[in-house]
């Protein structure tokens, strides 16, 4: 699925990689606050939904080769983290709906969980 | 390091302490670094992760230090040295779910306790050498070539 149609699903905005919007495809995702985790049990080219803020979260997607970010529950990033964003050419999108939501929604339209990936190889990391 | 390796490279980087606006740079520079090597993308993701660990630790707990990379054709070394306060308790800091970090790195998505934990989880061998009152140094090595292979 293409970043602009999650875009769309869950009624994002989109802060920063609009260049990305119609080439990224989305297949995988997971939703969490603690960095560590994601480090951890994030595989490469998931699309992260966090509740955090901080230019922690777009340095840890780069860490893990994530896919790009969506901030939930209304939160918006400052200037310093959209800028990182986009030195880091990471995707930032903003929703309203809540983590639950936001994860179902997109779980309802077949974006995968990266439980099967760990399963599958044993870890993330 | 192999002193016969013509393409051993060895890097230093400073960190910090409670330089948040910075933690992450390092880990950003090593990947670039072990890319442009041509290193494999899943030992690139793993000794990323160790860095980036490592470095937040040294922000958050240190009073400062390096974290220094060396790359040969057998094995990428982290090591991330510091000059203090030292670890009083290793078994304890690295059992997951422990830490002693403060509210405000806990809100940016850390001081869960899981930094050496996921620093071992990414290494082939890990190490720590550290008590109070002295400098502590963790050395994360992964293989490129298995020993002996």
């Amino acid at each position: 699925m293409k970043l602009e149609e999650i875009a769309r699903l869950i009624r994002a905005e989109v802060l920063a990689g609009t260049d990305k919007l119609y080439t990224l495809d989305i297949d995988t995702a997971c939703g969490a606050d603690l960095m560590s985790d994601v480090l951890a049990f994030c595989h490469e080219r998931t699309l992260l939904l966090t509740g955090l803020t901080s230019p922690q979260v777009v340095r840890s997607a780069e860490v893990a080769g994530l896919s790009g970010i969506v901030f939930v529950r209304g939160k918006k990033p400052g200037d310093d983290v959209v800028e990182l964003a986009n030195a880091l050419g990471i995707p930032l999108l903003a929703t309203d709906y809540p983590m639950f939501e936001a994860c179902g929604m997109l779980y309802g339209v077949g974006i995968g969980g990266t439980y099967r990936l760990s399963r599958a190889d044993g870890t993330g990391c | 390091m192999t002193a016969s390796d013509e393409h051993a490279l060895e890097m230093d980087f400073a960190v910090a302490r409670h330089d948040f606006a910075a933690a992450g740079e390092v880990a950003s520079r090593v990947k670039q670094v072990l890319r442009q090597l041509g290193i494999t993308s899943d030992l690139v993701r793993r000794a990323t992760v160790a860095t980036y660990e490592a470095e937040m630790n040294l922000v958050i707990h240190s009073s400062g230090g390096k974290i220094v990379l060396r790359v040969d054709s057998e094995r990428i070394v982290v090591e991330a040295c510091d000059i203090g306060p030292g670890i009083p308790d290793i078994e304890l800091a690295m059992r997951e779910g422990y830490s002693t970090a403060s509210d405000e790195v806990r809100e940016m998505g850390f001081g869960a306790g899981m930094g050496l934990p996921n620093m071992r989880r990414c290494s082939d061998s890990f190490t720590i050498d550290s008590s109070a009152g002295r400098g502590t140094t963790v050395t994360a090595i992964i293989y490129i070539a298995k020993p002996g292979s």
